[in-house]
């Protein structure tokens, strides 16, 4: 069964890439453009990785990590972070947060999808 | 009458008596059992009316017979010192005594840090001042000679003598005398004993001679006092001379000049400071010697009315009638008796004034020029007493001379009163400094001397060179037009005071001149140290002489070890400069290195001016005493140290001033570093949001660009909408990067505007025809909405399309397609186009209306509306938008439009009228 991504992503071109991208790759893909999708689309079924961009409508991407985190039930949800925010701080304001990654735009499409690969295979971190 | 010879021979005899009396005093006075006799408070008291001269004894008479009681203040004034004034005088005496004072010049320049300078100033104002004052008295005996004298009829000259001037002859024979008395010997304390008997005598004589004359007027020419003021009371032009009103204007400026006459005038300070033997005296005198005055006065009324009474109007000057009464009445004793009382009071006080100024010539003077100059040969010499004696003679005789010469150029064109009250102004010259010199610790030999300079030098301007002037040395338009014609400096209406009598006009400027000078300068100068400690000594003498009594009953000033002065010294200086000052010290004084034996006076200087170095002079002086038990520390070492410790205070205050203010400007600081921080933060929000914002349209191009590069087998529709997506997504770049670049450059005001007269339809038509496209392609309606004759505009007409466009370009993309429609409207507002661009499409929420404006607000805004995402905005439009309609004068804002959408409007001013400045132009806002 193959694994299953939410990107999360207020940018159409953005979302679309990704998309794509994350096909091609294999995995069962779903979009959401806000933070309200985002919790949603987990709570109708918590995928294995969510791609989180951070400055996104409703809640942001820090208060959705946060969320996840929240319940115990989705403990095995992994989270990278996908974000044009690349300042130190704002990256580990978001591993403290409980994500597991961290991914700046404008980002490789290789070392995107090697990320995610090693996260849902559990060899990265 | 009196023969020629008999009076002459007579009038001689006297002096020579007086002589015979003053060597004879000389002489008791040194023996301890008679000098009582000399050494007495009566004959101080009378030496002390000394005051009373021949202007009293003629001249008062001549003043009553013309303006009444006029005569009056001249004895009011120094019978208010004697009475009212008694601590001045006994102050000033005790500090004479004190510090062996002996002359006026002498206690000014030594009061002011024993100034040379001040010491001749006040030695020349004083030699300037007297001199008409002797010129007077020579006139007077003279005049009083002419009196009693038969005359020649036809040459006026005086029979039996030959034709000299009598006014010479009576100058030889007091300049005689003066140098008898005064200069026969030296004495360090500069008393005259026999002197001041003599003058003493001469007072008595010419009282009783006064008193007899006023009682042969009032009760043998007259009956009583009653029958000459009845007679008087009779003839008018009598009558009103016994009223005040003709007593004349300038009885306050007579009577305060006479009060500083009594203690200036040089011979007055010398019989009763100088010549005082013994304090007590004075107490006595404070009522004797006002009583002789009131004696001397009691008949001069009298003698006035009866002058005016028995001499036909005119007939007889005045200023005689005390002579010509009895001589025209036929008593040749009384006349006698009344010349020798005049020529007392004109000897005594030539002799006692010109003793006065030669001790001053001589020793402030004379003395310091020499010293100056001819050091070496002065100093030479073991014995200076004969060239004192000489030079002093000298004086004297010059000094006469002088009078006499003033007399001769100048004296006859006066009344003998006004001559003595030029005198008077002269002498009152020094009375401000003398006040202040024992009553205010300040005031510097500077002050003293600009106050002196100022005053004497305006006395001079305002009083002697008119009597000058009036005597023909310099033309009379001097007093009249003023010199070269310039009124305002005429000397009697100085500066266009007018109105005054010469006397009070000159008082009042070289008062407030002298005053005025002293005061500036003594607060913008600072003391020296010899001046403060001369100024504590007179200004503190009472409590000084406290002290150095008790000093005098305790002298156990131990001498210190060395050691312990050492030490003292090492605390201050650190040990080795103490060892190295110590060393030397006992090789100058011949001694091994280490072994400075005693601690004696030389040592203890040498460790106080070595400790003074790092604590000052005075505290110095204190460590060194209280280190050597038995030194004591004196008032004024004791006021010093206040002084200092006062200028410590004083900077220790300037210091926390100096604390505040840096206090402020750090606060200043501070707040100036928070504002840049603040800006700081701001432009770093900026630049982190621009990143943010080239990242995301960078983001789409990097991941298709990959994409297409990784797939090439990808559909060729998929293909075409990947690169549609890099194309669009690097168009939005570029416009962002413009736009940053626009923003920033309007902010920094680098932008470069193109203002002119635009029509606003061929705005519009440009800006719409260019989104034509676009509406064409959405299905949106574009309707334009133009007023009639609508003027120009004042704007730059691209930056005006920019806005346009991009309001317009808003409008549609917010608009519902299909079925969207925009609407472009341009109306009148006052002196304004205004334009609106309404949509029908969801409308903005008011809370948000202010803040769409704002940089980078579109991204969250639109997203949040769930606006269908077409081509992205960079949410700087609007915010370049504001900025551009801001500089032509105008505003923008956004309003609900009539059918529910939103109504973007803004103004622009017609051509022709004065647009206000941009109010928003602040960076990073």
């Amino acid at each position: 069964m193959p694994k299953s991504v939410l990107v999360v992503d207020d940018e159409p071109n953005i979302l679309l890439s990704l998309e794509y991208l994350m096909k091609r790759a294999g995995y069962d893909v779903r979009l959401a453009r806000d933070g309200e999708e985002a919790l949603a689309a987990i709570a109708a079924s918590p995928p294995d990785l969510v791609l989180l961009d951070i400055n996104i409508p409703k809640f942001n991407g820090y208060e959705v990590c946060q969320a996840i985190r929240a319940n115990a039930d989705l403990n095995n949800v992994r989270i990278l972070m996908v974000t044009a925010k690349g300042r130190e701080v704002e990256i580990e304001k978001g591993l403290a947060l409980g994500a597991d990654g961290y991914e700046t735009k404008p980002f490789s499409t290789k070392a995107l999808a090697a990320r995610v690969q090693a996260l849902l295979d559990g060899t990265g971190t | 009458m009196l023969s020629t010879w008999f009076v002459l021979l007579t009038a001689f005899g006297y002096l020579l008596l007086l002589f015979a009396l003053a060597y004879a005093a000389d002489r008791v006075a040194k023996s301890r059992r008679y000098s009582g006799l000399v050494s007495n408070p009566i004959v101080y008291a009378l030496s002390i009316a000394v005051y009373c001269t021949s202007w009293t004894y003629y001249g008062s008479v001549g003043r009553a017979a013309t303006s009444g009681v006029g005569f009056l203040p001249i004895y009011l004034g120094p019978t208010i010192v004697f009475t009212f004034g008694y601590f001045v005088l006994r102050k000033i005496l005790r500090i004479c005594k004190t510090q062996r004072i002996t002359s006026i010049a002498d206690f000014i320049a030594s009061r002011f840090g024993k100034s040379q300078l001040i010491g001749g100033l006040v030695t020349v104002i004083c030699v300037v001042g007297t001199i008409p004052y002797i010129a007077l008295q020579l006139k007077a005996v003279a005049l009083s000679f002419g009196v009693v004298l038969a005359r020649d009829a036809q040459t006026g000259a005086i029979t039996g003598l030959p034709a000299y001037d009598m006014a010479l002859i009576v100058t030889i024979v007091l300049a005689a005398f003066a140098v008898l008395f005064g200069t026969r010997h030296i004495e360090a304390t500069e008393h005259h004993a026999g002197m001041v008997l003599a003058i003493a005598a001469e007072s008595l004589v010419k009282l009783v001679a006064f008193i007899a004359v006023g009682m042969f007027v009032t009760y043998g020419l007259f009956d009583g006092f009653g029958d000459i003021f009845a007679k008087a009371a009779e003839k008018p032009e009598l009558s009103r001379l016994m009223t005040m009103e003709f007593a004349g204007p300038n009885w306050v400026t007579l009577t305060l000049l006479s009060m500083a006459a009594a203690l200036c005038l040089p011979r007055q300070f010398h019989v009763t400071f100088v010549e005082n033997t013994d304090e007590a005296h004075l107490t006595r005198a404070l009522w004797l010697f006002p009583l002789y005055l009131l004696l001397i006065n009691i008949f001069v009324l009298p003698i006035a009315f009866g002058g005016l009474l028995w001499f036909p109007e005119g007939s007889v000057n005045p200023d005689t009638y005390v002579l010509a009464l009895p001589l025209n009445a036929n008593q040749p004793i009384l006349t006698l008796l009344v010349l020798i009382g005049g020529i007392s009071a004109a000897a005594a006080m030539v002799i006692v004034a010109s003793i006065a100024l030669s001790t001053m010539v001589c020793n402030d003077l004379v003395m310091p020029a020499l010293f100056r100059f001819f050091e070496s040969r002065i100093s030479g010499q073991r014995d200076l007493t004969s060239l004192l004696l000489g030079i002093r003679r000298i004086s004297i005789v010059g000094v006469l001379m002088l009078g006499y010469l003033y007399l001769a150029a100048v004296a006859d064109t006066y009344h003998l009163v006004t001559i003595g009250l030029v005198s008077f102004c002269a002498a009152a010259q020094l009375a401000p400094v003398l006040l202040f010199s024992i009553y205010w610790r300040g005031g510097t030999g500077r002050s003293a001397f600009a106050g002196l300079a100022a005053g004497f030098s305006l006395w001079s301007y305002t009083l002697l060179l008119p009597s000058l002037a009036k005597s023909g040395f310099i033309t009379e338009s001097f007093i009249n037009d003023g010199p070269f014609g310039l009124a305002i400096l005429k000397p009697y209406a100085l500066f266009g005071l007018e109105g005054l009598d010469p006397i009070t006009h000159s008082l009042f400027w070289t008062m407030l001149f002298n005053v005025g000078g002293f005061l500036v300068v003594a607060f913008s100068s600072r003391q020296t140290r010899i001046e403060r400690n001369q100024a504590t000594l007179f200004v503190e003498v009472y409590a000084q002489q406290a002290s150095r009594s008790a000093a005098g009953a305790s002298v156990v000033r131990a001498d210190a070890s060395a050691e312990v002065l050492r030490e003292l010294a090492a605390r201050f200086v650190g040990e080795d400069r103490a060892r190295e000052a110590f060393d030397a010290y006992a090789r100058q004084k011949g001694r091994k290195p280490g072994n400075a034996a005693d601690g004696g006076g030389d040592l203890m200087r040498l460790v106080e001016r070595l400790v003074a170095g790092s604590i000052g002079a005075a505290s110095a002086r204190v460590a060194v005493a209280s280190a050597v038990k038995g030194e004591r520390v004196s008032l004024d070492e004791i006021m010093a140290i206040l002084d200092e410790t006062s200028h410590v205070l004083e900077y220790s205050r300037q210091l926390e001033q100096k604390s505040r203010e840096l206090e402020i400007a750090s606060r200043d600081l501070k707040a100036a570093n928070e504002q840049l921080c603040e800006l700081d933060r701001l432009k770093d929000e900026f630049m982190s949001t621009v990143s943010h914002e080239l990242r995301t349209p960078l983001t789409s191009i990097r991941s298709f660009s990959e994409i297409l590069q990784e797939d090439p087998d990808m559909p060729p529709e998929q293909r075409g909408e990947f690169l549609g997506i890099i194309v669009s997504e690097s168009e939005r770049l570029t416009r962002l990067i413009n736009q940053v670049l626009d923003l920033a450059k309007i902010e920094s005001g680098r932008m470069h505007w193109n203002i002119s007269d635009v029509v606003v339809d061929d705005i519009v038509a440009d800006a719409t025809a260019s989104l034509r496209p676009i509406f064409d392609r959405d299905g949106v309606a574009l309707a334009i909405e133009i007023a009639d004759d609508m003027p120009p505009v004042r704007a730059d007409a691209d930056r005006l399309i920019q806005v346009l466009i991009n309001l317009i370009s808003n409008a549609e993309k917010f608009c519902p397609k299909p079925g969207g429609r925009v609407v472009v409207r341009v109306t009148r507002d006052g002196a304004m186009a205004r334009i609106g661009v309404v949509d029908n499409g969801p409308g903005i929420p008011e809370a948000e209306r202010l803040a769409i404006f704002d940089k980078f607000y579109q991204v969250r805004g639109q997203n949040q509306r769930g606006n269908p995402l077409g081509t992205a905005g960079t949410g700087l439009g609007l915010a370049i938008s504001e900025r551009i309609i801001l500089q032509f004068g105008g505003r923008i804002w956004v309003e609900e439009a009539a059918g529910g959408g939103s109504e973007f409007a803004f103004t622009v001013p017609f051509a022709g009228v004065d647009a206000p400045p941009p109010s928003r132009t602040t960076a990073f806002s």
